[in-house]
């Protein structure tokens, strides 16, 4: 990716330190650990209560639902980044699907068609570009990101257009937009699989 | 041929279209480059797949100048 030009939109950003590779993971691990400090005592509990007495049994599962579900609902707030939002008329939508189409190879064409998404290899990680927002891929880890064009006319933009935004800012500073994207949730993979709509999986799948 | 294009809610827009020797197109090409300038917009130019470069000049010997809105985290 070009390092020339920084993104004009951090001068709304300006108190943010720009994201760097670095800075990325210690977020990651800060996530790892908030997730952890919310499962670990209510599996502490469950095990307590089971352990002290057999009647608990029910306080016990009602505990390992919890320790369940509130990594869940961080995951699932995540992965509607991905989401699609209304579309326009179906001229407007051809031609800034054609835009999108000159931008992109044939294999992120084709999986743009298939699941919305537009896989964009960077130095951060391979990104999957949707139209409100992207997925981070760094191995095990997927990092979601809330991110979208500002529209004057009110979200008519085409759902090829704000996925042509959002990857030409990609492209012209890659750390720069993970700086101005708010980082909704980090975790590992398949937390967020689970929580992607069906089509939009294979997007996942398809990045090593 | 070149193309100053807006993205928009028809798809795209045309802005302008120039040539090199066609003085009066490049004028008017330059004016529709600063009234979108002045409206917020953000000049892209696509140097191909994973590269893209934020222009502050119309860099008149490309094919293709992309007008885009600010992105700003949801």
């Amino acid at each position: 990716m070009s390092a020339a030009g920084a993104l004009p939109e951090l001068a709304d950003v300006y108190w943010r330190p720009r994201m760097t590779p670095e800075r990325l993971r210690r977020r990651g691990r800060a996530w790892t650990l908030a997730t952890a400090a919310h499962v670990v005592p209510f599996l502490a509990a469950a095990i307590g209560m089971a352990l002290l007495s057999p009647a608990a049994l029910p306080v016990s599962l009602a505990a390992l639902a919890h320790a369940w579900l509130i990594p869940a609902l961080y995951a699932r707030r995540g992965a509607t980044v991905t989401r699609s939002l209304a579309p326009s008329a179906e001229e407007p939508e051809r031609v800034s699907l054609g835009l999108l189409g000159d931008l992109v190879d044939h294999a992120a064409r084709d999986l743009h068609r298939r699941t919305g998404l537009v896989p964009e290899p960077g130095r951060l990680g391979t990104w999957l570009v949707g139209e409100a927002g992207a997925l981070l891929v760094t191995g095990r880890r997927v990092s979601c990101w809330c991110v979208r064009a500002t529209d004057p006319e009110g979200a008519r933009l085409p759902s090829g257009d704000r996925v042509a935004h959002l990857l030409l800012a990609l492209r012209s500073d890659e750390e720069g937009f993970a700086t101005v994207a708010n980082l909704a949730f980090s975790g590992a993979r398949w937390r967020v699989r689970r929580r992607l709509p069906r089509r939009q999986r294979a997007a996942l799948d398809a990045v090593s | 041929m070149s193309r100053l294009i807006r993205m928009d809610g028809s798809g795209h827009t045309t802005l302008a279209e120039w040539t090199a020797e066609d003085p009066a197109a490049v004028e008017a090409a330059l004016g529709a480059f600063r009234a979108e300038l002045e409206q917020g917009s953000i000049a892209m130019v696509s140097r191909g797949p994973g590269h893209a470069e934020h222009v502050r000049e119309l860099p008149l010997d490309e094919p293709l100048v992309i007008m885009r809105r600010p992105i700003a985290g949801g």
